[in-house]
């Protein structure tokens, strides 16, 4: 039976508590990744009890259940268009988002130009748009490098064990004790780098150990299960037990919270932006359309100027955090 | 109970010197302190060595390192970039953001837990429902939006409160910060809260309160929430550290003098003993907060004290 016992672990996804994702995140909590979505859901859980013509691999089996989930549709529907529209810009947004015009300083809404104009004189519309880029370029590049380090660094501590995972366990605690903007601030306050590269770095640096902690414990309950303990019995060797066995196994917990992370990374480089030591401008993002916006209440006379940006931000934050519901739902067997 | 929190106050400290080695070296291997001292102009090389020598930068970092921490246990954090010592500072900022972070955490405790009983008793009703839009809502909205949005409505608006506070920062004025503050983790708390009274609300334990006759409310508050706060006292230890980097935030919306304007004005003219005596104090702080948060874990639920 090589795809049932995939399934049939009650305790497969580990730490997928609130309180073992909460802490890294810093000001903006990921928070615990407790039914994020509305509902309890229980009509689309129903479905996973009818009794099902094969057998299903755990990948099969939450895709089987994520098709029938609205929630998850929705999301990623809006996040496939936010993604395409950050890659070509030019395909909903025809102007150049640095060309502006002073004399249109914060006027409203006009034909041509739906979303206003900012106190530069920029088309908002456009920059709204062009916004996306910087933002979700830094949180997708922060969230595969996190992704990438912690889990490998994490999952092989879990596999292995011994000093190197006592080790590894000291230096997340001590990450864990500095709250992501804190560190930030300091960090990119003293490099005075500009551009996304020092930003992506600092949520990297400090964002891994999140990563390698959920990684490590998936890992740990994976190594337990009969079936890997077969494979060495049968002389698996180490790559071939780490690849086939427990890779598919142990990778579910960290997709969930690295998506969830994605929404409050994006929200943290707008929280940087905002406090003047993420991005700069000239680069058009959303935080920092938002800090200009607040900057002496400029929103005062034309609260569109904080309106779309801000909207453009949340939507984005919500789309990833209830992606990443949706996902964890689906992958967590002891929901059914 | 003695032998658990002699083991979790030894936990403590190698974690304590970790965070504090590494925020010093973010400073110090980073920064230029030296540089930061002349401003934009560039320094004189015969005077910069001598600041260097004077302020102990021409040691090895450890050394350095070694140096500060001796210096912090006595009380001494260094000197500010206008000549006077860092803990005066502090003792100027911190009262302020004190005030705003116990107004943020009391809102966050009352509002988010009475949310989640009342969304938790009433699972799948429609006030169940508009908790859990409302509180997703709150979560996908960063503070500083909510902050300004917040600001310019009830400050300038409808002029129900000073949209600006005074450097005073009495209760008063910190109100609406400290409901800005709160928001996000009162949001989380009023969740996790909901699910963890609706796990419990089928509990045999309940089902024989209520079986034995006892008042409603009684049940609720001696049975249910007893045993359902556990999750949410977790939540605070890590939830403090969220606060302080919201406190920085909602400090920069209303002009608020506290930790956050200190730390700042530090950053930006590179005061390396500023920065790392604030940095150091809040990681303290919220070091403090999780030991006590697990002492107090232990005291809730007795199987944690026997492990």
């Amino acid at each position: 039976m090589p795809e049932s016992h995939v399934r049939s672990h009650p305790e497969e996804p580990p730490a997928f508590d609130g309180a073992s994702a909460a802490p890294a995140a810093g000001g903006l909590g990921v928070g615990p990744v407790e039914d994020l979505v509305v509902g309890d859901g229980s009509g689309r859980r129903a479905t996973g009890r009818r009794r099902r013509p094969k057998a299903r691999g755990l990948w099969a089996d939450a895709w089987h259940d994520l098709r029938r989930n609205p929630i998850f549709g929705l999301s990623a529907l809006l996040i496939i268009f936010l993604l395409l529209v950050s890659v070509w810009p030019g395909l909903i947004a025809s102007r150049d988002p640095l060309a502006c015009d002073l004399s249109r300083s914060l006027d409203g809404p006009a034909p041509g130009h739906w979303f206003g104009f900012d106190a530069q004189g920029c088309d908002v519309y456009t920059r709204t748009v062009y916004g996306a880029r910087a933002s979700i370029a830094v949180a997708v590049c922060a969230t595969l490098g996190t992704a990438l380090i912690g889990g490998v660094l994490g999952g092989l501590a879990g596999f292995f064990g011994g000093w190197a995972d006592g080790v590894l366990s000291r230096i997340t605690d001590v990450f864990f004790g500095i709250p992501m903007v804190l560190g930030g601030l300091v960090f990119l306050a003293m490099t005075e780098a500009e551009g996304i590269w020092p930003v992506v770095w600092v949520i990297v640096l400090l964002g891994w150990p999140q990563a390698a902690r959920i990684a490590r414990g998936s890992v740990i309950t994976v190594r337990q299960n009969d079936y890997v303990q077969a494979a060495r019995a049968l002389g698996a060797g180490t790559t071939r037990m780490l690849v086939k066995h427990v890779l598919p196994n142990a990778v579910a917990p960290v997709i969930v919270v690295m998506t969830i992370a994605l929404g409050t990374y994006v929200a943290l480089e707008a929280t940087l932006s905002f406090l003047g030591i993420g991005l700069q401008p000239p680069t058009v993002s959303w935080g920092v359309a938002i800090s200009d916006a607040s900057d002496g209440m400029q929103f005062r006379n034309a609260p569109h100027i904080l309106l779309y940006p801000a909207a453009a931000l949340s939507v984005t934050v919500l789309a990833f955090i209830m992606l990443g519901d949706a996902v964890r739902d689906a992958l967590d067997p002891k929901l059914r | 109970m003695g032998r658990y929190v002699i083991r979790r106050l030894l936990q403590t400290v190698p974690v304590f010197i970790g965070t504090t080695f590494l925020i010093f070296v973010m400073v110090y291997a980073l920064g230029d302190p030296v540089a930061g001292l002349f401003g934009d102009r560039a320094p004189d090389p015969g005077t910069a060595a001598r600041l260097r020598e004077e302020f102990g930068l021409d040691k090895p970092l450890w050394q350095q390192y070694l140096l500060y921490l001796g210096k912090i246990f006595t009380g001494d954090f260094g000197t500010a970039f206008n000549g006077r010592p860092v803990t005066e500072l502090m003792a100027t900022a911190f009262p302020a953001t004190v005030r705003l972070m116990l107004i943020a955490l009391v809102i966050e405790m009352v509002i988010g837990v009475l949310l989640g009983v009342v969304s938790g008793l009433r699972r799948g009703r429609g006030i169940d429902t508009s908790v859990l839009l409302l509180t997703l809502l709150v979560i996908s909205v960063p503070t500083f939006v909510t902050g300004a949005t917040l600001q310019f409505l009830l400050g300038v608006k409808w002029p129900l409160v000073n949209p600006a506070v005074s450097t005073r920062a009495t209760f008063g004025e910190l109100l609406l910060p400290g409901l800005v503050l709160a928001l996000v983790s009162l949001a989380y708390i009023a969740r996790l809260t909901r699910t963890s009274v609706a796990e419990n609300a089928r509990a045999d334990y309940v089902r024989t309160a209520v079986a034995k006759g006892l008042p409603r409310h009684r049940v609720v508050t001696h049975h249910l929430l007893r045993n359902s706060l556990i999750p949410v006292i977790t939540f605070l230890g890590t939830d403090i550290g969220s606060l302080m980097a919201g406190a920085l935030v909602t400090e920069r919306i209303f002009n608020i003098q506290g930790v956050g304007y200190h730390l700042y004005q530090g950053v930006l003219r590179q005061n390396s003993p500023t920065v790392v005596g604030f940095v150091t104090i809040l990681v303290l702080v919220f070091l403090a907060a999780n030991l006590l948060v697990d002492l107090l874990y232990a005291v809730l639920d007795p199987r944690i004290r026997y492990a």
